[in-house]
């Protein structure tokens, strides 16, 4: 089958090493942003809460393929001229940091506040509690839906195909036209899909056990 | 931004009915598959399960958009044409049928096995255990759920514009090509998600707040 010739096994390959590299890039974003928005969430002040809240609100409430057209399309009536990956890149990461401000939100939330006043007492710093005490306390509860998250982000990166950044779902396109087979190259691009959100998932699923386990 | 949604919003409102009518029908037919797939995952049979779990994994664990672009052009490559509408809709309620599945299997485990037992006594069938004691108890205990789910769908329902449905996404794109003005365009097209997603939020609210106080026993 011509599908199977090695140029297309190379194109494939590059292109499923694209859609986790982006994947990657924006998880990244969405990891590193998403936790100052959490903890602005929980803020008490207002001029800091507020405008998180709204940003959270924002990027769940739509669609990435609206936020992706924003940034690329719309962004250089306003000077901001990206390149198609890089915006995809950016749009993926700011999308995920509003999931990602909430569940970190959550599992901070559940570290019982005896904990950080105990921390207080023995003379711990701020930073100290938030790194030593609140973070490991909360990372379990994080784990699950971060890893859940991270499978959505790998699943929505698709999407980047619809502002034609080169992923796999994009290069399953330009080869159905080159083979004239419309849904074979697809299915080997839902396949590799899944056995990418498969690994993430028994991934995630380990890392929990580990960590119940060194908590025990 | 005005003076467009001024001259758009026929056109724009025309597409949000699109969005809306799309991801309804697809929610609608989502419900009773999705009972089904769940009632299998729960089965005794072990072909049952391992059909329900095979579903689920692909419908939960590949892109939409893949999705979607697959339940387009299959009828194709057997000479079939279907209305993008038509595939839109099917490949949305296969999606979200796999969603709602897990949210039922959750809410069907929480039913107390004695009422079943209870009812196969009473000489129900299984039909009718499925309708009226196990699906309205699931429903009202996993209804934040089938709103999240609802909200997800609709999102979702932004992908149907690459095979040409006329819905928001589609709407704001054929304004940013007629005007030149994209920024202004997908702004309009974000607002109707984000009112979309208001409203949702508040029916959440609405009906949390109305099982707090007539669901509890």
């Amino acid at each position: 089958m011509t599908l199977l010739s090695p140029e297309f096994v190379a194109l494939f390959i590059r292109a499923f090493a694209i859609t986790l590299g982006v994947t990657a890039a924006g998880l990244a974003i969405a990891l590193l942003l998403g936790l100052p928005v959490a903890l602005a969430l929980r803020s008490r002040r207002t001029v800091l809460s507020v405008p998180a809240r709204l940003y959270v609100e924002l990027m769940r409430g739509a669609p990435l393929v609206i936020l992706l057209f924003l940034v690329y399309y719309g962004g250089p009536s306003v000077g901001l001229l990206l390149d198609a990956p890089t915006a995809g890149i950016a749009g993926l990461g700011l999308y995920g940091a509003g999931y990602f401000a909430e569940i970190y939100r959550a599992g901070l939330n559940a570290v019982p506040p005896g904990e950080i006043e105990a921390a207080r007492m023995l003379g711990l710093g701020r930073t100290q509690i938030f790194l030593h005490i609140q973070m490991p306390g909360a990372l379990r509860l994080i784990l699950p839906p971060g890893t859940g998250q991270a499978i959505n982000l790998l699943k929505e990166s698709a999407v980047l195909s619809i502002i034609t950044v080169p992923e796999l779902t994009k290069t399953a396109g330009e080869i159905a036209n080159l083979t004239f087979s419309a849904v074979t190259p697809y299915l080997v691009a839902a396949l590799l899909y899944w056995a990418a959100v498969e690994t993430l998932a028994r991934t995630g699923r380990a890392a929990e056990r580990r960590l119940g386990a060194a908590q025990k | 931004m005005l003076a467009m949604l001024h001259q758009t919003y026929p056109v724009l409102l025309d597409g949000l009915m699109m969005t809306l009518l799309v991801s309804g029908i697809a929610l609608l037919i989502g419900c009773p598959l999705g009972l089904l797939i769940a009632r299998a995952a729960l089965s005794d049979s072990r072909a049952a399960r391992w059909t329900s779990g095979i579903y689920r994994s692909f419908w939960r664990g590949t892109p939409i958009l893949v999705q979607l672009i697959i339940v387009f052009y299959l009828p194709m490559s057997f000479g079939l044409k279907v209305a993008p509408v038509l595939a839109a809709i099917v490949a949305l309620a296969l999606n979200t049928a796999a969603f709602q599945s897990e949210i039922y299997r959750a809410g069907l485990s929480a039913i107390p096995a004695g009422q079943l037992e209870a009812a196969r006594l009473l000489g129900l069938t299984r039909a009718q255990i499925l309708v009226r004691i196990e699906a309205p108890q699931a429903i009202r205990l996993m209804l934040p759920a089938l709103i999240s789910e609802a909200l997800a769908l609709i999102k979702n329902s932004s992908l149907v514009s690459v095979i040409a449905v006329t819905e928001i996404t589609r709407r704001a794109q054929q304004i940013a090509s007629a005007t030149f003005h994209p920024l202004e365009a997908y702004t309009l097209a974000l607002v109707a998600y984000l009112a979309i997603a208001a409203v949702l939020a508040g029916a959440g609210l609405l009906v949390e707040r109305r099982l707090a106080h007539g669901g509890s026993r």
